[in-house]
């Protein structure tokens, strides 16, 4: 109880000290709540481009209904399958100039085929399973040919393994950047309260109660500087939303793990600092 | 009973050189002790090691019955809370009134909050500042400060009061005043040992007197009895080399 005081009191009694903690764990979130901002978008864009992988299997003139209604319920049993649509001749028509617009008269009734449009359940549109999906439906005699952009799904993937790499060791260097400046910033508060932590050994004070208060304190400054970042991060992200183009924001839970975060990060710095500070005295 | 013991110690710091060597004296109940010596003579050395801030290199000294070479850190805030703590430089929070300044003591020891506010009353008016209480360190004098430290040394009750330059900061009005609340305490039953270069103090009282150069023990009046005192006398032989 008296810890959790003095941890509140340390807000009254120093208040620059305790904002300037409060404001540097809230920027260098901030920095970090920016970055995700950026990876999870481009997380979105890459995958509403995955969404539309799809494998088209052209069927054969003249086969029968039956044939490729049977081939379509075999088809949505593989377990990779999300699902099965015939498009008849005439759909494929009415797609094909919907989807090209002025050069519409290009087509004839009768050019296009048919075809079975399959998609695949997410986790199972990387380039192998696509190509392992598309070879078992080549199979069908009726298939004349299967088309699944190869090419695209091949660089979309590579693409996404660059992202996740750069994202992840981009990610790791600012968490490090925020946690080494945070940490600093609680040494130096810390520091500036070594006549206390002085005084309260001489008075016959445990390391673990000169400890508490100042480990609540950046509890405390950690959980401030989580929602004000997360506050600033949303701002920007509105901004931007508002201004440029639509932007994806951090979920709930990931919005609350960014707080715990500030939290730990605080909680942690100030666990350090201070144990450093005793070991010192 | 003694409630301080130093047996055969030494203390040498890595950079610091020999700061005390061959040192042996007990403190015993209700005892009022004077440390003189030149400065460096390792008279803060010897009151470092009873409140156990530094270990001895060699020998023991044992605080009521605690060890300071095997003490753990808990043990140490333990005897701590049984010891009070004076310093030239009175060592206050800036930032707490004389109140919570003396009630920092206890309420480190995990004391009832309802406990706290009557034994913090009662030592501010020990002290002579029962109307200073809400009073902010730099809005009190000297003398008043180190009354407040001193009432922050007294209120867990302590066994022994270390006091290290007490009066070192203050005019000759506070010195008298603070020298006369730390014999009053002692005729409570308080043991004192204050580290002091004010040799007037000494001459003044009946008091044991240890006296330090170059970190060895030279003279304790409860072993050597004092030469008789004449009024206008220069100070004795053995307190030759101290520089006041």
């Amino acid at each position: 109880m008296m810890a959790l005081r003095e941890a509140f009191s340390a807000f009254r009694r120093a208040p620059l000290l305790s904002a300037l903690g409060v404001v540097t764990i809230a920027f260098s979130l901030f920095a970090f709540g920016l970055f995700g901002l950026v990876a999870i978008n481009i997380r979105d864009a890459l995958q509403s481009i995955e969404n539309r992988v799809e494998i088209r299997a052209f069927i054969a003139d003249g086969t029968p209904v039956e044939a490729s209604s049977a081939a379509m319920g075999d088809i949505h049993a593989f377990p990779e399958v999300l699902s099965v649509t015939y498009v008849s001749q005439d759909d494929a028509l009415i797609r094909a100039r919907k989807e090209l617009g002025e050069f519409s008269d290009v087509f004839e009734p009768g050019v296009l085929p048919a075809s079975l449009d399959i998609k695949l359940k997410p986790g199972y549109r990387d380039p192998t399973t696509v190509l392992a999906v598309a070879n078992r439906v080549k199979s069908y005699d009726f298939v004349d040919d299967v088309r699944y952009g190869e090419d695209w799904v091949a660089k979309l993937y590579r693409l996404r393994t660059i992202a996740t790499l750069v994202g992840t060791g981009l990610g790791l260097a600012f968490a490090a950047v925020a946690v080494i400046i945070i940490g600093a910033t609680i040494r130096i508060m810390v520091m500036a309260r070594a006549r206390e932590i002085s005084i309260m050994r001489l008075v016959g004070a445990t390391n673990g109660f000169i400890r508490l208060p100042f480990v609540l304190e950046g509890f405390i400054q950690g959980v401030m500087g989580g929602l004000l970042a997360l506050g600033l991060t949303w701002a920007t992200s509105s901004a931007i939303s508002h201004s440029f183009m639509r932007t994806a924001f951090f979920d709930p839970t990931l919005a609350t793990l960014g707080v715990i975060g500030g939290a730990l990060i605080g909680l942690l710095g100030s666990t350090f600092a201070v144990g450093r500070q005793l070991r010192r005295l | 009973m003694s409630l301080v013991r130093f047996l055969n110690v030494a203390k040498e710091y890595p950079r610091g050189g020999v700061a005390l060597s061959h040192a042996s004296f007990q403190l015993h109940k209700g005892e009022f002790a004077f440390l003189t010596g030149p400065s460096g003579s390792g008279k803060s050395t010897i009151l470092k090691l009873i409140y156990m801030e530094e270990r001895p290199t060699a020998g023991d000294v044992l605080v009521s019955g605690v060890s300071a070479r095997d003490a753990s850190r808990r043990e140490v805030s333990m005897v701590r809370r049984h010891l009070g703590i004076v310093f030239q430089d009175f060592r206050l929070l800036e930032d707490r009134t004389a109140e919570q300044n003396v009630a920092f003591a206890l309420e480190v020891t995990g004391i009832p909050t309802d406990m706290i506010r009557p034994r913090v009353a009662r030592v501010l008016t020990q002290v002579g500042l029962a109307s200073k209480g809400t009073a902010y360190p730099r809005e009190l004098s000297g003398g008043e400060q180190q009354r407040v430290a001193i009432a922050r040394s007294l209120v867990n009750d302590p066994y022994v009061l270390i006091a290290d330059e007490p009066t070192g900061n203050l005019d000759d009005r506070a010195t008298r005043g603070v020298f006369q609340l730390l014999r009053d305490i002692n005729t409570a039953g308080t043991a004192v040992i204050m580290a002091t270069h004010d040799l007037d103090l000494i001459r003044r009282t009946e008091y044991r007197s240890i006296e330090l150069n170059h970190g060895r023990l030279v003279y304790d009046s409860a072993e050597t009895p004092p030469p008789p005192k004449e009024p206008s006398a220069v100070a004795p032989s053995h307190h030759d080399e101290n520089p006041i």
